[in-house]
This record gives C-alpha cells, structure tokens and sequence, in this order.
C-alpha cells in the first residue's frame, strides 16, 4: 500500500513541477504580449503574438483556404508577408518556389507573429466566413452524385459571385481520425443567401466523400468556410462556351441560374457529358432555362451509351463535340470550364484551336 | 561502478558504440531528414544538445529521487517525461531569445522530442551504471556520434542523388541498405576501445 502511495506521489508531483514550470515558461517567455497586424495596408488589427499567422487569422475571422489545418502539408495557405515574420523556414521550401519566396509570399501556418507584421491577401478573402449549416435535404441524383441542400441559420447570409466553391470542413469519423477541409463549387445562384446546394461525386477512399455519402443526414449539421476562387462569371458581352463533366456541372449551373434571374441574353452554349443517360442530371430544369432563355443552347453528349439509353443525340466526349459544333469569331467568346485535369487539358485544346485566346479560358480544375 | 575513464566512454559513444550504427536507435529522424547535409548538421547539433542535457537531468531525477524513494522502475516514464519537458521548455526559450538559433535547429527540436536515441542514451546510463562524468561523456559522445552518422549519410545520399537506383529501393529502401554497409564499416573500429 505504502509503496503505491510512493510511487502515485512521486509521478504526480514530478509531473506537476514539470507542467508547472511549463505553464509559468508559457506565461512569460512565450508571451510575446500584442502585436500589430496591417493587411493590404488598410485594415489595421491589434492580435497576441506567438502563433502562427493562420491561427492568428482565423481568430481574427479572416479564413485562408487550407486543407490540411496547419500541417504544413497541403501548401495553400499560402500569405505575401510584406513585413515582418521573420526567416523562411526549411518546412515551408517544398511549397513555396524560388520566385514566390522573393515576393514574400510564406505559408501562413508555418509562420509565428513574433513582431508587428504586415501581409497583403487578396481582397475577396475578408468576404471569407465560416458557416454553420444545416443539412435540409440529400437527394441522390445519380448513382455515384449527391445534391445537398444546405441552409444558413436563420438571419445569417453569405454572398458569393457565381462559379466560386466553398469548402466543407470534414469531422472525423469512424475511419477518419483528422479533421479536413475539402473544396466544393456552389451549385445555386447567388441571389439564394440563405442557402447553398452543392454536387458531392462519390470518390471511393475520399475522406470527404465518403462521409457525406455514407455518414452525412438530413438535419446533421456542417461547417463550411467560403467562399473561394477567382473562377466565376465575367460581366462582359462576349458569347459563352461553357463545358463540363459531372459534378463539374455546379459551377456552370450557377451560372446560368444567375443569368436566368437576371434575364441576361448573351449567346451561351453548355457542353455536358456523361457515361450514359442515367448519369446526366438535372435535366428537366436546365431544359426549362433552355426553351426560356433564347440564346441558351444545350450540347448533351454520352461517352458509352448503351441501347437502353435508347439515345440518338450526339456521342463522344466534350473535345469532339466542341469541335463539332464551335464555329464562328473565337476572338469574340470566352470559355468557362469545370472537370478533371485531363479534360480542362484537351478542351483547351479544341478551344485554341477554334481562336479563344487563352486569357478567355477560365477554368476550375479538380484534384 | 565500473572505472572506465570518461574520455574512453566518450570515443567508444561516437565509433564503437554509437547509437545509430551499433545500436539502431533514432532512425525515424535520421531516415527523414538526412538528405542534406546542411539540415542533417542542424539536426545533428540539437540532438547533441538535447542528449547532453537530458542526460545530465535524468542522472540527477534517477539519482537524487528515484533511488532513495526506491522507485527505480519508474524510470520509463520518468525519463520520458522529463526529455519531453526539456524539449519543450527549450523550444519556447530559443525561439524567444535565440532567434538565428531557432531558425537553425530549433524547428527540429519537436522531432526529437520522442528520439528514441535520447531516452536510449539516459537508458543505457542506468543499465551500465555509470556516473556522473561517465554519463556526460557517454551523452555528449552518443549525441556526436549520431551527428557523424547523419552527415556521413547524407553526404552520400547527395552523391548517390543522380545514381540509378531501382525504383523500388529509392529513398527510404537504399538509405537502409546504405546504413546496413556504414555499421559494416564501423565495426572496423571496434578493436580501439570497448566498453560493454
């Protein structure tokens, strides 16, 4: 009894001096008192020093996309430091090129605020927030796409230009032991600030993907941080060619949405295509907006059509079609795209082909 | 104890018995950051540091409180509390007031926290019952020794950068191989002193 009375008191009280020691070290040497932190010269914030530069943009509700939570391990919290921050570090040289690092430009969850600092961001990022949604509605659109219907709290309202994404904080999960964010483009228009809805794409083993399509409800709640992005709608009076494949289609549908609403009438053709008929979507409200807006034309192809897609339209994938169909002064269109790397790729190519110049390519690649 | 002069423990920490080639302990760091030899130096000089340091500690907590309360086999625990603490306590301290320090090693000093060179090193100083100038020579010898390791290594992971290796043995798989032929070698130096 004795001795496990000795050995309770020695442990706890060596572990006490040593937590003790590091509480008061916590309290004074790491206490780097207040610290000034200007953003692009204009907004001024008074911030404690010793964290990093993401924590410490966060705490002050200016959110820097980041996917792994300051791991150093994703490399898109990336920051121009104009001002203060100290050295480069060896942990953030995998992220940052040669070039970048001459800009200044620093992983912000690498970074500590040690002194005043100054930063410059781009300014669409102060219109980041992060949001509490409520799961309204999940409906399965095809076998492997959901479309989520999420809803703000009441009296709370986010704005967004059509085109950006949002991304979805991930909670752990049986499976998944780490918290991850991971991006999603806004599938309604932005007149709807109450809400949003997105397309989720089953990926098997995808972290995010597989909680929403396995373990996400109705009612549940997510977090989600946005919006991000410079892929959106151009106000100009160029013709459209847009092209997508699957969940690519969110972006594009908002687009139209927005120019629906607006009774915008520039000339727009929508290229989509799919495996076979069960995998397109949301068909009967994109053939609505085509019979209603004059100047929408919509271009379905199937890939593998099979004889109960019973399907006399066009086959083949987006190039091909495009190149169909494209004709006319290429100087005069812009092009909106949404799909993988490889079809971004060869529908650029066609594209330049057809006389778009490449500065009126715009595309949202996934990864 | 046993009377082997410090300065031979020394000598046998850094060639006969060091940590790394005779002993396999602390690979996790010395696998990951020894493709330089510049961070593999940096890296080098905190586990030097820290090594000196916590066994110095852990001679003075096994000693002065454990013996007495005859608690002996908590040293595990103990030791890695302690080795925990220390690190963490020097991280924020070189971080505040040393800063060109920081930048050179103290970003590694979270790796180390849980070398397994380091709670090896303040391990074997119990089990071989030294004292305390022997336990200083063996942790500043070990820390060195483990310095020359990573360097050598890294020097010739920069030479064999462009080599043709099978893709299946790149990184980690030819650094083992590498490590493999290097403790061959060290055992060359195993007729200077000995010490176990």
């Amino acid at each position: 009894m004795e001795k496990i009375l000795i050995t309770v008191t020695a442990i706890s009280s060596i572990s006490g001096v040593l937590a003790l020691l590091l509480s008061i070290a916590n309290k004074t040497i790491a206490n780097y008192g207040e610290m000034k932190m200007v953003i692009n010269d204009e907004k001024e914030y008074t911030v404690d020093g010793g964290d990093t530069l993401l924590t410490t943009l966060v705490e002050n509700e200016i959110f820097i996309p980041s996917a792994c939570g300051g791991k150093g391990s994703c490399g898109y919290c990336k920051v121009t430091v104009v001002e203060g921050g100290g050295q480069f570090l060896p942990t953030e040289a995998g992220y940052v090129t040669e070039e970048e690092q001459k800009e200044g430009v620093r992983l912000s969850c690498q970074c500590k605020v040690k002194e005043d600092i100054k930063i410059a961001i781009p300014e669409e990022l102060f219109n980041v927030r992060q949001y509490d949604y409520r799961v309204a509605q999940i409906n399965t659109v095809t076998e492997k796409i959901k479309h989520l219907h999420l809803d703000l709290p009441q009296g709370k309202e986010i704005q967004f230009k059509p085109g950006q994404y949002i991304q979805i904080l991930t909670p752990t999960y049986k499976g998944n032991s780490e918290e991850v964010y991971r991006a999603y483009s806004i599938a309604s228009s932005p007149s709807k600030t109450t809400g949003i809805e997105l397309f989720i794409g089953y990926i098997p083993e995808g972290i995010c993907t597989t909680f929403i399509h396995q373990f996400l409800k109705e009612k549940d709640k997510l977090t989600v941080v946005g919006p991000f992005g410079d892929f959106m709608y151009q106000e100009t009076d160029r013709e459209m060619v847009m092209g997508a494949i699957g969940t690519g289609m969110a972006p594009i549908l908002s687009i139209i949405r927005h120019m629906y609403e607006h009774k915008i009438e520039r000339k727009c053709t929508f290229f989509f295509s799919a495996r076979t008929r069960k995998d397109l979507f949301m068909m009967d409200e994109l053939l609505k907006y085509e019979s209603e807006m004059p100047n929408l034309t919509l271009r379905f192809s199937l890939t593998r059509p099979t004889p109960e897609c019973n399907w006399d339209g066009d086959t083949g994938r987006i190039p091909q079609v495009m190149d169909k169909y494209l004709d006319g002064d290429g100087n005069n269109m812009e092009s909106y795209l949404c799909g993988s790397p490889i079809m971004i790729d060869a529908v650029t190519e066609v594209l330049l082909k057809k006389g778009i110049p490449e500065e009126q390519i715009y595309y949202d690649k996934f990864s | 104890m046993i009377e082997i002069h410090p300065m031979v423990i020394f000598f046998a920490a850094i060639f006969t018995n060091n940590m790394i080639l005779s002993n396999f302990l602390g690979m996790c760091s010395f696998i990951a950051v020894s493709s330089e030899i510049k961070t593999s130096l940096n890296l080098g000089q905190a586990v030097t540091f820290v090594l000196t340091f916590t066994t110095l500690l852990n001679y003075f907590v096994y000693h002065v409180i454990l013996v007495p309360l005859g608690l002996e086999y908590l040293r595990y625990i103990v030791f890695i509390i302690v080795i925990a603490a220390f690190v963490q306590l020097v991280e924020m301290i070189i971080d505040r007031y040393f800063q060109t320090l920081y930048y050179a090693l103290g970003i590694f000093l979270p790796l180390i926290t849980v070398n397994c060179a380091i709670l090896g090193v303040s391990l074997f100083m119990v089990i071989r019952d030294y004292d305390l100038f022997q336990s200083l020579a063996f942790g500043v010898g070990s820390g060195i020794g483990w310095t020359l390791a990573i360097v050598t290594m890294a020097g010739i992971r920069q030479k064999i950068k462009k080599a043709p290796i099978p893709k299946g043995l790149e990184g980690p798989g030819i650094t083992l191989i590498i490590i493999g032929l290097m403790a061959l070698a060290f055992i060359g130096f195993s007729g200077i002193v000995q010490i176990q």
